[in-house]
């Protein structure tokens, strides 16, 4: 129990009710089970993919990518993997961190982490796709 | 952050080896976690020895017998001794359950029973936990039949099917166990209800009879309240009246999503 003890003048209900319901956390829940599932399909595709294209050369890696289809299932697979990874990853800190400030530091930079690195990803998706 | 180590005034430190009766022939050695409030000592394992011929099978018969024959100073809570009043609860042998439901040799761990108080809760006096928190937790999910119709001139009325749907609710004794084997309610135990209180709050958000199943879902509806249960099914595990507090806590979860879309 982290800060119950800091406020004993307070009734035990007082306590439990605290500031009250916050009304959220069934998107986030649901939104985990949606792209875990998302994960488990695109994720067979893009082993598929990396398996076609392992020791092949640029040029055809180029070529292969090149083709809408791929190029969408691997956008997918990021951006699926991405919200995923932040979703489970605030989890973790709201779990682990009970300092107020650091845990809302902590959050914030998880969003700015995921953020982008999956748009670093896109970029480089989209150059190897269209780029000349 | 979570504290993996004890705070050094909690470590836990080696005891008094109580002597054993004396011309007994069958004997179970007890190792129970001892703490005064008073004597500002660090909490010790004390070592005490129970003559079986002259002593229930019981875990609970046991820590009766060194409290009335070794040690009068040994502190815990009991009252039914069969399951019912929830009181009996602790750690045994690694697992929380009730002392008076456990035979002493289905939780020997080399040759030995380990008894701790129920975990991460404030110590009162040796194997008695403060319950303060669990109890108001409780209280929060308002665990009574809750109306804006007016009281028909009898009984509710509820159908048979409708009755048995609180089977495997209801009879719940609130000894702590579930809530306190949970990871999740051991590093926010402040703000998640924890699986006894949730699995009551199913108990009442399943009664036919009720008409603020709404009003509960958006007491219960937050991130600490309800969302902190990962499901690791420690609570399940752990109940010694063999309900599964876990699949409750889906059910709300179910019911949160289901009144979304």
């Amino acid at each position: 129990m982290s800060s119950s003890g800091h406020t004993p003048m307070r009734t035990p209900l007082g306590r439990v009710r605290g500031l009250g319901s916050a009304h959220s956390g069934t998107e986030h829940f649901f939104l985990q089970r949606v792209t875990a599932l998302a994960n488990l399909l695109l994720m067979i595709a893009f082993v598929g993919i990396v398996i076609c294209l392992a020791g092949s050369t640029y040029e055809h890696a180029r070529s292969v990518i090149g083709n809408p289809l791929v190029a969408v299932v691997l956008l997918l697979t990021l951006l699926s993997v991405s919200i995923h990874m932040r979703l489970g990853m605030q989890v973790v800190i709201e779990d682990y961190v009970h300092t107020e400030g650091t845990k809302v530091l902590l959050i914030i930079a998880n969003t700015f982490f995921t953020t982008a690195i999956a748009l670093a990803g896109a970029f480089a998706i989209i150059k190897i796709s269209v780029g000349g | 952050m979570v504290e993996l180590t004890l705070p050094k005034n909690s470590q836990v430190t080696a005891g008094k080896v109580w002597p054993k009766p004396a011309s007994a022939k069958t004997l179970t050695e007890f190792r129970i976690y001892r703490w005064n409030p008073d004597d500002g000592r660090n909490p010790r394992i004390d070592t005490y020895y129970v003559d079986r011929e002259d002593c229930g099978p019981m875990v609970l018969d046991g820590l009766i017998y060194i409290k009335n024959k070794i040690d009068p100073t040994l502190t815990f809570r009991r009252s039914c001794r069969e399951g019912v009043c929830g009181s009996c609860a602790m750690n045994i042998g690694g697992t929380n359950t009730l002392a008076c439901t456990k035979g002493m040799d289905e939780v020997l761990v080399k040759g030995a029973v380990n008894i701790y108080p129920l975990p991460h809760l404030p110590v009162v006096k040796d194997l008695v936990p403060d319950l303060t928190n669990f109890y108001a937790q409780h209280a929060s999910i308002e665990p009574w039949l809750q109306t804006d119709t007016a009281p028909p001139e009898k009984e509710w009325r509820q159908s048979k099917e409708d009755r048995e749907k609180l089977d495997g609710l209801y009879e719940c004794i609130l000894c702590a166990c579930c809530s306190t084997s949970c990871p999740s309610y051991w590093w926010n135990g402040d703000r998640y209800l924890g699986p006894a209180a949730l699995l009551q709050a199913t108990r009442w958000l399943k009664d036919s009879r009720d008409e603020r199943a709404g009003t509960r879902l958006d007491y219960l509806e937050d991130p600490f309240r309800l969302y902190r249960c990962h499901t690791i099914m420690n609570c399940a595990q752990a109940c010694p009246k063999s309900l599964n507090p876990a699949k409750a806590i889906a059910e709300i979860k179910k019911m949160m999503v289901e009144r979304q879309i």
